[in-house]
């Protein structure tokens, strides 16, 4: 039964895991704006295309 | 689509106007350029997400120009290293999807504009772009051709990067990430079972559940003990403090618990209860970003100015570097910034920033004219008196009372409440511990801090967070927009009222205007409609709009004098229409000349005036008269007591009217006022109340478009909404009577639970049934009667 120990470990990982993509997402300002994207996302594809370098917020935040 | 709008701004047209280009209706040619421009980028698919979404450009020639001077320049730009420039435009016009969906692809327009991203909550456009290929101006110059003017106000002079403070985020982020964890992991401990293989790796959960709690025992809770320990050492007993007496009893009794093989101890619980009290805190917080509640003359005042130096040459400055003795030049629309003295012949100046009055004061050469109104017509010159942080208006704000960060004036009710609770908790607690002492000193320890554990006021910390949160919400749908929670028990403490007049309790978007004097024929109707129809005067175009629409005639000559009226021939009748100097009419009484009114002379026959009278806003009648049964009201003027008598026939007779207030003296009013004990609200809606606002207990700014400026305040409620004050402030009563009825609902909680703990019965599994139950139905509760309360009109 000492794969609980595997079985746990593994679990509290995955979560830290996640819980380390929500921190950054925070900080890099993802929750900053929770309307814009929900209306980007419904453009046409033509519209993707012509505006593919907007998706790095990340990057940009290195500035 | 109707046919009479226009395809790009929606706006109707006049019958005889409409532009046809490309199939397609137009009410004017700016309309029309945009279209072009966007037809000729293939754009037009601007127009599929959102009917009519455009705005009419305005004319800004020689308006930016100031971008072109370098120390202006790397203020306002966010970033610029190498060719890469950053700038974080604030656009008002952004209001729909095709806006996000035009400025997001403004590269397509734009050579050099790498990329650009809309924030729509807070109407700002993000721009990266190439310095070296296209500059700011022309991309401003761009923005505004599109009908997408940017508003660039000294305000942007000040912004480095603004830090936005995420911890809350962070802390409820953390309090969560635990909570759900140790759920999971404390499960087992529930049904006890005595199972051989759960005995086996007890450590290795318990172990687990203890390190996962530390984060949020140490990080998520810390604001509440540093809360405590402040309230302690000002000794205001707060609600805090009997929170971080039960988390750190909580805690030192859990890893007892468990260290002496005891039980699992009440870990599951504290995280829980963590999470709940964090997540109340996130509700309150409803933050409306597009709107600004600490505004002052910042947000109003141009970046810069155009200066005439003495080889006449002109130059755009920073207008913190404008010194006394300098000549300004002030172009149509342009705000004047300082105090100074007219130069040029004429000026018709717009003090609506300030006063909210909206017909233009005329100003003659030698004319002292004061920062903050706005120069409409031509171009004026002006030599300044002050600088900026001197002049008359900017001066308000040296004030103590926008100096001082004034962050809870007043108790709230909740720590009016934990006063007297903290005292008899910690009073059962000992009472518990004296008790058992004698029996079993083991028995006694656990009694004492079980106490203290199920007392922890979660529910009753829950409850106001979240009737505010919610009443917050309800209010800012009906176009009530509050800073903060804080000041809905503010609103229910009011009980003096002093509104402004001018722009507050008066409309400045339609004015009652009434003719007086021998009447006028249809004919003559006509000749008047048809000489205004070219003026651009306020005056002329509110008394076009007013007029019936009739059939249109040429004129002959026209011709238009500033600060006098409008001189105009058709078929030989000469027709003046404007001031009653003007007219050379003579036999008029001084009092008569106070009042704003164009009179009409055909010919050589003067026939009467148009008087413009304050148009009372709708329902303003009703809603004093109900608002006097509960309130004092005052009404407040900077004008002088013209319309004292018009306003005595209509306001409840205890109204108090005080007219011809400096705006110093506003303030000092509103403080009187409150050295009597009195909680004043104050709702204005200028800048010269803007004293009044910050001084008030609670500022009430009255906007005509929330999403223009309004100065400093506690909350915005839109103009059109004006007549409904009375049911905020009923709503707001009626809140905090949710969270005392919420109160004692929790308090029961508490007896139930300390009830438990006094009889040393507290297992791990009853608190932790106890808590989220509380906890749960005390924001149902308050969730559901605040919205029971709301539909109540």
């Amino acid at each position: 039964m000492s794969v609980i120990y595997l079985l746990i470990s593994v679990s509290i990982c995955v979560a830290i895991g996640f819980f380390i993509a929500f921190i950054i997402a925070v900080k890099s300002g993802q929750y900053d704006d929770d309307y814009t994207p929900s209306v980007r996302m419904l453009f046409d594809d033509e519209t993707k295309i012509t505006s593919q370098n907007n998706n790095s917020p990340t990057e940009e935040k290195q500035v | 689509m109707n046919e009479q709008s226009c395809f790009h701004c929606g706006l109707s047209i006049p019958k005889n106007e409409v532009i046809n280009f490309d199939k397609r209706k137009f009410c004017c040619v700016g309309c029309k350029t945009v279209y072009e421009i966007f037809s000729l980028n293939d754009m037009t698919s601007y127009y599929d997400f959102e009917k009519s979404p455009g705005a009419t450009p305005q004319d800004i020639q020689g308006k930016y120009d100031f971008l072109d001077n370098e120390a202006i320049l790397s203020k306002v730009l966010e970033f610029q290293e190498g060719k890469t420039s950053i700038v974080s435009l604030n656009i008002p016009h952004i209001h729909c999807s095709s806006c996000i969906w035009l400025l997001e692809n403004l590269n397509r327009l734009q050579k050099g504009i790498s990329m650009s991203q809309v924030n729509f909550p807070e109407k700002k456009v993000r721009i990266t772009f190439n310095s070296e290929t296209v500059s700011l101006k022309s991309i401003v110059y761009l923005l505004s051709s599109i009908g997408y003017e940017p508003y660039i106000s000294l305000e942007n002079y000040e912004t480095g990067k603004t830090k936005v403070d995420r911890t809350l985020t962070y802390k409820l982020g953390v309090a969560f990430f635990c909570f759900g964890n140790i759920m999971l992991l404390s499960f087992p401990e529930y049904f006890e079972m005595k199972e051989f293989w759960l005995d086996n790796y007890r450590p290795f959960f318990r172990g687990l559940i203890f390190v996962l709690a530390l984060p949020s025992f140490l990080y998520s809770a810390s604001g509440y003990y540093l809360s405590a320990y402040h309230s302690i050492k000002t000794r205001m007993l707060n609600i805090d403090i009997p929170i971080a007496l039960g988390i750190i009893v909580m805690f030192i009794r859990s890893s007892y618990d468990m260290l002496m093989d005891h039980g699992p101890g009440f870990f599951d619980s504290l995280v829980s209860l963590v999470f709940f009290m964090l997540l109340g805190k996130m509700f309150q917080t409803k933050t409306y970003s597009f709107l600004s509640f600490e505004r002052d003359f910042k947000s109003y005042f141009p970046i810069a100015v155009t200066r005439i130096n003495s080889n006449t040459s002109e130059e755009s400055v920073p207008i913190y570097d404008v010194l006394k003795g300098d000549r300004l030049l002030i172009r149509n629309q342009e705000l004047i910034p300082v105090d100074g003295i007219l130069i040029s012949e004429k000026a018709e100046i717009d003090y609506s920033f300030v006063t909210g009055e909206a017909v233009p004061i005329t100003k003659k050469s030698g004319d002292k004219v004061f920062a903050g109104g706005k120069q409409i017509g031509k171009v004026i010159e002006m030599e300044v008196l002050h600088s900026v942080s001197q002049s008359y208006l900017t001066q308000l704000w040296s004030n103590e009372i926008f100096q001082k960060k004034v962050d809870q004036k007043h108790k709230t009710l909740t720590d009016a409440i934990s006063r007297y609770f903290t005292p008899i908790l910690l009073l059962i607690a000992f009472a518990g511990f004296g008790y058992w002492i004698f029996i079993d000193a083991n028995i006694a320890f656990n009694v004492f801090t079980a106490v203290l554990i199920v007392a922890c006021p979660c529910a009753l910390a829950l409850t106001a967070p979240f009737t505010f949160g919610n009443i917050l919400r309800i209010m800012g749908k009906q176009k009530m927009y509050l800073k903060n929670a804080l000041v809905i028990e503010q609103l229910a403490k009011v009980d003096t009222i002093v509104f402004d007049k001018t722009g507050t309790i008066t409309t400045n978007k339609k004015s009652n205007i009434v003719y007086e004097g021998n009447p006028l024929s249809d004919e003559y109707n006509v000749l008047i409609k048809n000489v205004l129809r070219a003026s651009n005067h306020p005056l002329s175009r509110m008394l076009y709009d007013f007029l019936p629409e009739f059939r249109k005639i040429k004129i002959d000559d026209f011709q238009e004098i500033t600060g006098k009226g409008i001189l105009a021939t058709i078929d030989g009748k000469e027709i003046k229409i404007g001031s009653s100097t003007f007219v050379e009419n003579s036999n008029l009484k001084t009092s008569e000349i106070e009042r704003t009114s164009l009179h009409v002379k055909i010919d050589t026959i003067y026939y009467g005036r148009f008087n413009f009278q304050n148009q009372y806003r709708d329902g303003l009648e009703t809603l004093f008269s109900t608002l006097s049964k509960s309130h004092r009201i005052k009404v407040l003027s900077g004008d002088n007591d013209g319309e004292r008598g018009n306003l005595e026939s209509i306001l409840p007779k205890d109204t108090e009217l005080i007219f011809n207030q400096k705006p110093e003296q506003k303030l000092e009013f509103i403080k009187n006022l409150q050295k009597n004990g009195l909680n004043v609200m104050m709702v204005g809606d200028g800048l010269n109340d803007a004293g009044a606002l910050a001084q008030s207990n609670v500022g009430i700014s009255i906007s005509e478009n929330v999403n223009v400026f309004s100065p400093a305040c506690d909350a915005i409620l839109d103009a059109n909404e004006f007549s409904r004050l009375d049911y905020f402030l009923k709503l707001s009563h009626k809140s905090i009577r949710i969270i005392k009825m919420s109160f004692v609902l929790s308090l029961l909680y508490n007896v139930v639970g300390l009830s438990f703990a006094v009889t040393g019965n507290l297992l791990p599994l009853v608190a932790a049934i106890i808590m989220p139950l509380s906890t749960i139905t005390i924001v149902s509760f308050v969730i559901l009667m605040s919205n029971f309360y709301a539909n109540q009109k």
